[in-house]
């Protein structure tokens, strides 16, 4: 499959807190659709295949706001913030094998003026694999929220690799330096220190407020198709060189696994970088899905960008910074730019390939890495290049 | 909205106690912390499952556990993310690793957060928090159509006390 897909559109909305978008949680999405569509040069009727985020919309929904009317694949891969990711991977075997010529993959939500993150966490817990588990052994002792399910892990690899305070602060301070760079991102023009990172409010220790990840509406999307029918396009192709997606195991409990790093990354990433024949230091940059400052720095080393328990020192020092070694999410992030459930960080791979990020362009971006992380360590990786 | 006649707490979200899980509750209510062991091939397991992910044996018992353990990792909530333990903040939930080698999540009642310390060698207690069919969580029991039995006594959930 390495590189007989590509990406050929990208777009999102606006992204805001505030009063909010003032669009439908359908309606904000598919103002993404339509500005990847346009991005892509293809009219919204061309579009044959729609992929979903898991809870947030149905594809026969969107296939009849925007006129699709020879839908032939609609499916969902389950995984939260892993999904679209992982995603591009379903995707790319679909147009590959004829299952569809165009898949559309829309993502977003009033994350801030709709559906806050305490009053979902009930809901949520009905629709992810693990929800029974959760329901009957995580709530009634009061760990309802993602933060708290990851932050368990995070507190276990500060016991065991002396991972620090100020390794995650690094983290947050990489994502917010990005922000300045980005107008778009929510972010933009409020700057931070480690000062002010270290005195943010704890949240559920060891997360301050600044180790997670904002809360906001806004929505991206992109578009995919075989490289053959890229050619005729509007935009120049990001091709999908590799791509994997896996779950942890188990995937429903997250407290008995016995080694509580071994995520859906750790299993996906070595397929991603065999199928693209490229290893994780060849990348220019890496979009590491952020829902929290430690699950960058786990993602790095599950990665394999540095080995297990160095992922502290590997933040440190403005390596994963734009100019660093890994500049790592360049429009800011989960953290800085906002939340688009991942699809943000698609986006941003295929713009810095495409050269179009401006003043935090990748010099020379030729081959990148995004990852996704959902529910409870599903994970998700893909390797694309212009 | 049907009246049940049943009144409903908008309290602690609790187990539903359907089928292993509440197998798993009922044996925490007669004080006896135990976990699901398989027949076959000796390995325990929690949380319950209906065969054994190591052989995949039908066979199993409950059997009891020690009660030790040590904390394994844990997170000190500061800031409420559910209305009904926001003046339990901050509470620390800890997930301690048994000596049969499963891990639970749980909670240390006798120990202040920050005095929490990963290693920490911690002995089983039991909680009672409340009549089976009073949780907020049996709003979901009900849609379902199942409104569950509420004929024990009572819901007991497995907490930890240092050793």
């Amino acid at each position: 499959m390495k590189d007989k897909a590509c990406i050929v559109g990208v777009g999102a909305t606006g992204f805001c807190r505030g009063e909010g978008s003032g669009k439908s949680l359908h309606g904000l999405q598919l103002e993404a659709a339509l500005t990847a569509l346009a991005d892509a040069g293809l009219r919204a009727g061309q579009v044959d295949g729609i992929m979903p985020f898991p809870n947030l919309g149905t594809a026969e929904g969107f296939a009849a706001s925007l006129g699709c009317e020879n839908l032939r694949f609609a499916t969902t891969v389950n995984m939260g913030g892993a999904a679209p990711v992982a995603s591009l991977g379903v995707a790319a075997a679909a147009v590959t094998s004829g299952l569809a010529d165009y898949v559309l993959m829309p993502a977003g939500w009033n994350g801030y003026s709709g559906s806050r993150a305490g009053a979902i966490v009930q809901e949520m817990t009905a629709s992810i694999p693990g929800g029974a588990i959760a329901r009957d052994f995580y709530l009634p002792h009061g760990l309802v929220a993602p933060p708290q399910w990851y932050a368990l892990i995070a507190r276990r690899h500060m016991h065991e690799y002396g991972t620090t305070a100020e390794q995650l602060g690094a983290v947050a301070l990489a994502m917010r330096k990005h922000a300045q760079l980005n107008p778009a991102a929510v972010m933009h023009d409020k700057s931070m220190t480690m000062e002010q990172y270290l005195a943010s409010p704890m949240i559920t220790d060891p997360y301050r407020l600044f180790d997670c990840c904002l809360e906001t509406d806004g929505a991206a999307a992109c578009v995919v198709t075989t490289t053959e029918r890229a050619r005729d396009l509007a935009r120049p192709p990001v091709y999908i060189s590799g791509v994997a997606s896996a779950q942890p195991y188990p995937a429903d409990e997250i407290t008995g696994r016995e080694d509580i790093f071994r995520t859906g990354l750790t299993v996906a990433a070595p397929r991603a970088f065999e199928m693209a024949g490229v290893e994780p230091a060849d990348a220019d940059f890496a979009q590491v899905y952020d829902c929290f400052t430690f699950e960058v720095v786990q993602q790095l080393e599950e990665a394999g960008f540095c080995t297990r328990g160095e992922g502290g020192a590997f933040v440190e020092g403005g390596r994963i910074e734009l100019g660093g070694e890994l500049p790592v999410n360049t429009h800011g992030g989960l953290l800085s730019e906002a939340h688009v459930l991942g699809m943000g960080h698609v986006v941003e791979a295929a713009r810095q390939l495409r050269g179009e990020a401006a003043g935090r362009q990748v010099a020379d971006a030729g081959l990148g890495v995004v990852t996704g992380w959902g529910d409870f360590g599903d994970g998700s990786i893909a390797v694309l290049r212009n | 909205m049907a009246d049940s006649g049943k009144k409903k707490a908008a309290g602690l979200p609790l187990p539903l106690m359907q089928g292993l899980h509440g197998e798993f509750y009922r044996h925490c209510a007669a004080g006896r912390l135990s976990f699901q062991r398989c027949s076959d091939c000796g390995r325990w397991r929690h949380v319950p499952r209906e065969i054994c992910p190591a052989c995949s044996s039908w066979n199993w018992s409950w059997e009891q556990s020690s009660g030790r353990g040590t904390v394994y990792t844990y997170t000190i909530a500061e800031r409420p993310m559910h209305p009904s333990f926001a003046e339990r903040c901050p509470y620390a939930v800890v997930v301690v690793e048994m000596e049969e080698g499963v891990r639970v999540l749980s909670q240390v009642v006798d120990c202040p957060p920050s005095e929490l310390e990963i290693g920490a060698a911690v002995t089983v207690d039991y909680l009672s928090v409340g009549p089976e069919g009073t949780g907020a969580n049996d709003r979901q029991g009900e849609e379902a159509g199942d409104a569950g039995a509420s004929d024990s006594e009572g819901i007991v959930l497995p907490v930890f006390r240092l050793a």
